[in-house]
């Protein structure tokens, strides 16, 4: 088995004096589709942004693909995509992706490609300011595909998609994972934790569950893994009592 | 370059902005045209005229790159851009140029206008003239750099410029003369960079000779915005809490 892609070791980060991330530990396996999951204000994205190296932490050790997090080698080895399109309101999806990857140092030819994968092509010469939401979605979910990253890390990159389109980037993540690409990916719908390899379910900061989704609902007995996630946050919270 | 794929993107930007452009272009000259009759004299004029060009591009440019470099952080794509492999340096240079082009822009046209159709009179040479105003209006754009990185919200911002520009505006000799003041503001008008800035475009209002006091006075300048451009490179943090 290959040395994992993610590993995170009593990880700690304290954002405005509230404790967000409480020792937590963790590794995602190399070129699998990894889900994160985990109600609003868990600290899915603190986590992602740890892994990215964006987080200053109070403690722990975080290693993305054999290096600390944050190391400069990994600037051109992760694409990362935050929850709210992180990408230039005021130029076209052409422009603002031609910028990227003249940052990355990639070629033109690239970011033809990144605009096919995310069904772009129609809307690539449309200022991103005047997108719908799920297309200025796609556009920061292609900025992160630039450079062909080893690792991706995604935070909520399917929300306000249509049923049709988020099946299509599920097709899109799978096969990056073919490919060998490893995948973080967060959520907060079932029905696409269902289509993950792994999960990883994050509660009040820290890691309440982790294991592939026919794990989880043989270990909970529940039928489907809104009830799997249900029974085990309610485990919890009567065991804290 | 990455500085240079920097300038492209944000003159890009301009590009879809065109109502900023004009008015980039065209506020200083106005503001010289009314200066000009206000005073309805051109001696009178051509006594202030020279600092006044220096001053409306240093406002100028110190707002409009203050709000530029925050809509930068608070849109996310700073924080986007800090886990890419871009230095922070080539970040600010890059602005600094794209502000750069901009600002000479301007320069050339308010100065061009004053020459020609105000009756602006220097005994110095024009070329010395566009110098110290371009070098002006860089020492805004940097300082707008700079202090953009203390504002969290578009209402500090704008508020910085009340702070950081207008005390320079009444220390730097243009209402009482430097000589004049007593030791206090006379100390605080030494450390203000626009006293030089003015100081270079009064003595070359006034003199053809290119001494070494105007040489130093330039020089001081450019230390300034080197400084400037330094300083808010040093303020940059890839990780943030």
């Amino acid at each position: 088995m290959a040395e994992p892609a993610i590993v995170v070791d009593g990880l700690r980060v304290r954002r405005g004096g509230e404790e967000v991330l409480r020792d937590i530990g963790c590794t995602v396996r190399r070129g699998t589709v990894t889900g994160l999951l985990g109600p609003n204000g868990c600290g899915k994205s603190t986590l992602m942004r740890s892994i990215v190296g964006v987080q200053l932490v109070e403690s722990g050790r975080v290693d993305v693909l054999g290096r600390p997090a944050g190391h400069p080698e990994l600037r051109r080895r992760i694409g990362y995509a935050t929850q709210d399109p992180a990408i230039y309101a005021d130029l076209t999806v052409t422009e603002a992706l031609r910028y990227f990857a003249a940052v990355l140092g990639t070629t033109p030819s690239d970011v033809d490609r990144v605009i096919t994968q995310t069904g772009l092509t129609k809307s690539a010469r449309v200022l991103v300011g005047r997108l719908s939401g799920g297309q200025r979605g796609r556009a920061n979910l292609a900025v992160a595909l630039l450079g062909t990253p080893e690792l991706l890390v995604l935070d909520e990159p399917t929300v306000g998609s249509d049923p049709e389109l988020r099946d299509e980037l599920w097709q899109l993540f799978h096969g990056l994972a073919a490919a060998g690409v490893t995948l973080l990916i967060s959520s907060h719908v079932m029905d696409e934790a269902a289509r993950c390899d792994d999960l990883l379910l994050l509660h009040r900061g820290r890691v309440l569950a982790r294991g592939t989704p026919e794990d989880l609902r043989a270990r909970t007995g529940a039928p489907d893994l809104e009830q799997a996630f249900l029974r085990l946050i309610r485990d919890r919270t009567e065991a804290a009592r | 370059m990455n500085a240079l794929a920097t300038t492209r993107r944000i003159l890009t930007q301009l590009r879809h902005d065109p109502r900023t452009v004009v008015l980039l272009i065209a506020v200083p000259s106005v503001l010289m045209v009314l200066l000009r009759y206000v005073l309805n004299s051109e001696q009178r004029f051509s006594a202030v005229a020279p600092a006044l060009l220096g001053i409306f591009p240093f406002t100028i440019m110190f707002l409009l790159t203050s709000v530029t470099t925050l809509r930068e952080r608070t849109t996310g794509t700073l924080e986007r851009l800090m886990t890419l492999p871009i230095g922070k340096l080539d970040l600010i240079l890059g602005y600094a140029l794209a502000f750069g082009v901009l600002a000479t822009l301007q320069v050339v046209v308010a100065a061009g206008i004053s020459l020609t159709w105000l009756g602006l009179d220097i005994a110095g040479s024009v070329w010395v003239l566009l110098l110290v105003v371009v070098l002006d209006a860089l020492l805004g754009t940097a300082l707008g750099l700079f202090v953009s990185a203390f504002a969290r919200t578009e209402f500090q911002a704008i508020q910085f410029l009340p702070v950081f520009v207008l005390p320079q505006f009444l220390l730097c000799g243009l209402f009482v003369p430097r000589g004049e003041m007593g030791w206090v503001l006379g100390a605080v008008s030494d450390v203000l960079p626009l006293s030089y800035a003015v100081d270079a475009l009064t003595q070359v209002t006034r003199s053809a000779e290119v001494d070494g006091t105007l040489v130093r006075n330039i020089g001081i300048i450019a230390g300034c915005v080197v400084l400037a451009l330094l300083l808010g490179a040093a303020t940059l943090r890839r990780r943030t809490p």
